[in-house]
């Protein structure tokens, strides 16, 4: 594929992102604080994130399994969670853990599954987004390409 | 003459109500039907009605007096006519009585001694003689005669003793004979009768009748018989008289022989009667001979005629002479009841015209006309003035409405041309806040730029329409005059950099800071003056001056620096004191020199904007603040405007109380000047004063407060300029003429000197010195190297001096000066002299934040560690040195002192131990730490040598409610940032903090 097909392509991959809902403004934040002393901010970031939810989705699925369920436990991962994704600007998985947090505090264990369920679909969804949008990327610098600044700033 | 006037007097009254009342009428009738178009008709109509009516009267008026007054001359004349008539009759009567009454004496007489006597004492001599003597006693009387009463027994007896016989008379009365033909000898004797009654005396003039039988003539006859029966005397009808053959009358008594009773019977009478005396009266001659001794005889014709027989008349005297009509009747008594008489009189000569009459209706008549006529020609004129009046009065509606529609449509247009250009301007501000490129700003700008100025058009023809209806009216609100002036330099700013054109504004010191006007009106003028000064300027300056009138008068004698050397730009300018020559303010200069006090509070201001243009053609400059004038036509297509700008100036500086003048030079430039009336906005003595000596110094501006600075400037009057404009900021101000100089001052001046303000002229005239000096300048022994400013009039000259970052080139400072301008350029380039700037920019607050985190070390504390991550990341980029740990307690071990953090930032809401908390520790921890080292139990040198322990703590927290911010600061944090950082906030806490830091550390 070519360098600059590939460009627009991610270009485009990135725009639907923020389009979709996906990502936000913070993410752009991100990206500006990767400079050249700093190359792979971003991807240290992200996979960062994906550790540490990956750790955290497990902490709540378990915690929800338990019989006499811990909310304030299940609250403070959801914001641990929270917290992360709105780090990185992962819109659409900070969105939902609003939701689940506002179960937590209503004790509704039916609520909490069902947005856990929700979570976790955003955050594989965000995890594919994420990785494609990475690929790209790497495909790019591979091709000796350089990576176009985003620019939509307004969203 | 009276009752006429008074006549007349009361008919002008009259005249004059019925005027009024007519008149009230009208007017109530003009008030009815005002807006119907017949209501001038009517009253016309009726004016002309009662002029008609006027002349109609006038004229029967005149008439009337001619008539009256004719008619009582012809009454007077009767009354002559009649008095002189019964004048002439009663003395006709009296003399005729008279003579009666002898002839009665006379019977009488002959009865005494004719009858009486035996033998008769009178014959026929004696008789004539004595009627002779005695004729003047019988004045109307030509002859008496005496006749006796013969019986017919008695007739042969009595013809015997008589000698002759008794003679008829009717053959003599039937064949009329002249006096001269008169024979008694031919006269026939009498038939025979029963009685006869012959004449036997005679007066000698008629002494033919003797021995005529009067009973034989038929008028003497009858008139024997009456009188004899009657006693009375008796006349004859006039008849031809025999022989005279002329009109006479016969006046016959009875003779009686005894003396009767006044009773006695007719009968009596003729028994007793024995003869008859006559008398002949010769009426003609008699009544000429009467009317002879009256005056006036002349005048009037008289007719005496015999009325017996009423449609007979005889006539007895007089003639038809008389052509006048007038006649008047006085009967005569001649004592005879059968017979009646009368005088008829009438003048001789017509009656004269009644001039006084006809003079004096003739009179009336011309001055009822003339009156008719002066009326006339009033009420002419009233219609004509009313007429007129109605036209003016239509025509004014017309103009009046024509005047609202205008400026209905004035007001509406600019409406609803504006209501829309608002929609249109804000879009294009919200369009130029969104993301442009640099093509796009462009047109937006230019698309703005057009719409303000289409605006400002529509207010400028609004204002023009509002100056002229007189409805504009000034506010009076304080204003700062350098702010003015500073805001419509800016908006010049723009041009005269394009056009290289020097633009600069000088005030003066005196001039109060805070004024009370309308500044709105004050920036017109103003904006109109140099509007049209950088309109017609392509080289050379703008030089914008405001002094107190009083300034400028008492150094009008002093003044002499309008060499062309030593004004702004070198070139040569229109003197601006011949522009204000003619100004009242200072022909009245002593007086306002006299009252120093009481103009106190009123400020006159004299504005001068200089310019170094195209000037104004001697021939237009008359011209030049007349509404929509401008010089030529070929001038709004090259240079736009409307033209109304000056001429609105012009009532804007009139309605300031100020006066405008200008003079202006073809191709050497044109000065403007105007003067205006504000109040100061410090009434109080103490305040003014105190604000003259501060009011340079500017609040926003006290951050440069007791900075020093030179001006490099040859020219004296550009330099002052500088001075003014950085004075302002509180900066002292010195001002040297060049290059060398700057060198000798720095060296020699102890109070370090800031910067140095160069003139571009200066730097660029000689490079090799300015390099020189720079080199110099760096070598300098000082603490603080100056900078350096360049002031630069236009963009091209200096761009490509300007790129280069270094201390010792120089900084460009753009002209036109301002206050505010100078103060950015200052800051930016001064920028870390350790004040808080506000940077809008990110690169700028970037490296500021570089500059303030390079190297410190910070702690992060955030349980997660994606958070963490993207907190280091961004502290990182400023170059600041990173621990990072995930839990409270791990922060407070690090924080324990001695450390050597330079601050903290920390998460809130951590599990386990949470920011609050981890705080609190610290504070506790730190506070411990410092009583130690003050009581000295611990020495400092173990911490550090630092004597007060306070490491900034920054919260971090996605929620910024102002109930977090508050619970921060009461744990002891020193601030807090928002997730996910932003630059700015990120700079504005850290510099916050640090600068405490820094001043505790001091």
């Amino acid at each position: 594929m070519e360098v600059g097909q590939m460009q627009r392509r991610l270009v485009e991959f990135t725009k639907s992102l923020f389009m979709e809902g996906f990502l936000d403004g913070q993410f752009l934040q991100l990206q500006q604080l990767q400079d050249e002393s700093n190359p792979d901010f971003v991807v240290e970031v992200v996979s960062l994130f994906f550790q540490d939810s990956e750790k955290l989705l497990n902490d709540l699925t378990s915690a929800l399994e338990q019989q006499n369920v811990d909310f304030k436990k299940v609250d403070a991962h959801v914001h641990q969670l929270k917290g992360s994704s709105s780090s990185i600007g992962a819109q659409r998985v900070k969105n939902a853990c609003v939701v689940f947090r506002s179960f937590c505090e209503e004790q509704n264990l039916e609520g909490c599954m069902r947005c856990l369920q929700q979570v976790k679909q955003e955050f594989y969804l965000a995890k594919n987004k994420f990785e494609t949008l990475f690929t790209l990327e790497q495909q790019i610098l591979a091709a000796g390409g350089s990576i176009p600044a985003t620019e939509i700033t307004s969203f | 003459m009276d009752a006429k006037t008074g006549l007349l007097g009361g008919d002008g009254k009259i005249s004059l109500n019925w005027r009024e009342k007519v008149l009230g009428k009208i007017v109530k009738i003009q008030h009815r039907y005002d807006h119907l178009f017949g209501s001038k008709k009517i009253s016309n109509a009726l004016w002309r009605k009662l002029l008609y009516t006027w002349v109609f009267c006038a004229t029967m008026f005149s008439l009337w007096i001619f008539l009256y007054m004719s008619s009582q001359a012809i009454e007077k004349r009767k009354e002559t006519l009649a008095s002189m008539c019964d004048e002439r009759a009663q003395m006709l009567q009296d003399q005729f009585n008279v003579s009666m009454n002898h002839v009665q004496a006379m019977s009488i007489l002959i009865s005494t001694f004719h009858h009486g006597k035996s033998p008769s004492a009178i014959d026929q001599t004696t008789f004539a003689e004595y009627t002779k003597r005695t004729a003047f006693e019988r004045p109307l009387t030509s002859g008496v005669a005496y006749a006796v009463r013969v019986l017919h027994s008695e007739r042969a007896e009595f013809e015997k003793q008589q000698g002759w016989p008794i003679h008829r008379m009717d053959t003599l009365e039937q064949n009329l004979v002249h006096k001269d033909d008169f024979d008694p000898e031919v006269l026939e004797p009498s038939p025979i009768q029963e009685e006869y009654a012959p004449v036997i005396f005679a007066q000698d003039t008629v002494s033919h009748v003797v021995s005529i039988d009067l009973l034989s003539g038929k008028e003497d006859r009858e008139n024997v018989l009456r009188a004899r029966a009657s006693g009375k005397g008796v006349l004859t009808a006039p008849f031809r008289l025999i022989k005279t053959n002329r009109l006479g009358v016969i006046l016959t008594f009875a003779v009686y022989k005894t003396d009767l009773p006044s009773n006695a019977t007719p009968d009596e009478r003729i028994q007793a009667t024995a003869g008859y005396i006559g008398g002949i009266f010769h009426i003609q001659s008699l009544v000429e001979k009467l009317l002879q001794q009256l005056a006036s005889k002349q005048n009037i014709v008289l007719n005496v005629l015999d009325t017996t027989n009423q449609s007979h008349p005889i006539s007895m005297y007089g003639s038809d002479e008389a052509d006048d009509a007038l006649e008047y009747v006085s009967t005569l008594n001649f004592g005879d009841p059968f017979r009646k008489h009368e005088m008829r009189c009438r003048f001789k000569q017509k009656p004269p015209w009644p001039w006084l009459a006809i003079t004096t209706s003739y009179g009336f008549l011309v001055i009822a006309m003339l009156t008719g006529h002066i009326f006339y020609a009033t009420v002419n004129r009233i219609a004509k003035v009313e007429d007129d009046y109605q036209k003016m009065m239509e025509l004014k509606k017309q103009a009046e409405a024509a005047d609202i529609a205008k400026s209905q449509f004035l007001a509406t247009v600019s409406h609803e041309i504006r209501t829309p250009m608002n929609g249109v301007l804000g879009m294009l501000h919200m369009l130029m806040h969104t993301d442009l490129d640099v093509t796009q700003q462009d047109y937006v700008r230019t698309a703005q730029a057009s719409g303000k100025a289409l605006v400002s058009l529509i207010n400028e023809v609004l204002d023009q329409a509002k100056i002229e209806s007189g409805k504009l009216e000034l506010e009076a609100v304080q204003f700062d005059l350098r702010a003015i002036l500073d805001d419509v330099l800016s908006l010049f700013s723009g041009k005269s950099q394009e056009k290289g054109v020097e633009l600069a504004v000088f005030i003066s010191d005196q001039v109060p800071e805070k004024l009370i006007g309308d500044p709105g009106r004050f920036r017109q003028i103003i904006t109109n003056l140099m509007g049209n000064s950088i309109k017609f300027t392509e080289k050379g300056h703008i030089f914008v001056t405001v002094h107190l009138a009083q300034e400028v008068m008492d150094s009008l004698d002093v003044e002499t620096e309008s060499s062309s050397k030593n004004n702004l730009s070198g070139f040569q300018v229109a003197e601006r004191r011949v522009s204000w020559a003619k100004f009242k303010t200072f022909s009245q200069h002593e007086r306002v020199c006299s009252y120093p006090s009481s103009t106190y509070d009123l400020i006159n201001l004299i504005v001068s904007v200089e310019d170094t243009g195209v000037g104004i053609p001697f021939e237009a400059q008359c011209r030049v603040f007349t509404p929509f004038m401008q010089v030529g036509p070929s001038i709004s297509r090259t240079h736009g405007g409307t033209g109304i700008g000056l001429s609105i100036s012009k009532c804007l500086v009139e309605l300031m109380n100020g006066e405008v003048g200008f003079v202006s030079i073809p191709n050497v430039g044109s000065t403007f000047t105007f003067t205006a009336v504000f109040n100061n906005g410090h009434s109080n003595l103490n305040e003014y004063t105190c604000q003259q000596m501060n009011n340079q110094s500017n609040s926003a501006n006290s951050e440069f407060e007791g900075m020093s600075a030179l001006v490099v400037d040859p020219r004296s009057v550009r330099a002052k300029v500088s001075k003014y404009h950085v004075q302002r900021l509180g900066i002292q101000v010195e001002i040297v003429s060049d290059l060398n100089q700057v060198l000798s001052s720095l060296k020699s001046r102890k109070p370090r000197i800031d910067m140095v303000l160069i003139e571009e002229e200066v730097w660029n005239n000689d490079s090799d010195l300015s390099i020189l000096f720079v080199d110099q300048l760096r070598h300098i022994d000082q603490k603080v190297t100056p900078r350096l400013f360049l002031l630069a009039k236009s963009i091209s000259s200096t761009r490509s001096d300007n790129v280069t970052c270094d201390t010792h080139s120089p900084a460009v400072i753009m002209k036109p000066l301002r206050a505010s301008m100078v103060a950015a350029c200052l800051q930016r380039t001064m920028g870390n002299m350790g004040n808080k700037g506000n940077y809008r920019n990110g690169e700028v607050s970037r490296l500021s934040l570089q500059h303030l985190l390079l190297g410190r070390k910070i702690l992060i504390v955030d349980d997660n560690k994606v958070n963490l991550k993207v907190a280091a990341g961004a502290l990182k980029r400023y170059g600041a040195e990173l621990v990072c740990v995930e839990s409270g307690k791990e922060a407070i071990s690090l924080l324990t002192p001695p450390h050597s953090f330079y601050a903290c930032f920390m998460d809130i809401q951590m599990p386990g131990m949470d920011g609050f908390e981890a705080t609190k520790t610290i504070r506790d921890v730190e506070k411990s730490v410092n009583r130690k080292i003050q009581l000295g139990e611990v020495s400092a040198e173990a911490h550090g040598n630092v004597l007060n322990w306070h490491v900034p703590i920054l919260a971090m927290t996605a929620d910024v409610i102002h109930a977090t911010q508050e619970e921060c600061m009461k744990c002891g944090m020193d601030g807090y940032v928002s997730k996910p950082f932003e630059a700015e906030q990120l700079y504005r806490e850290v510099s916050r903090f640090s600068y405490s830091a820094e001043s505790r550390k001091l």
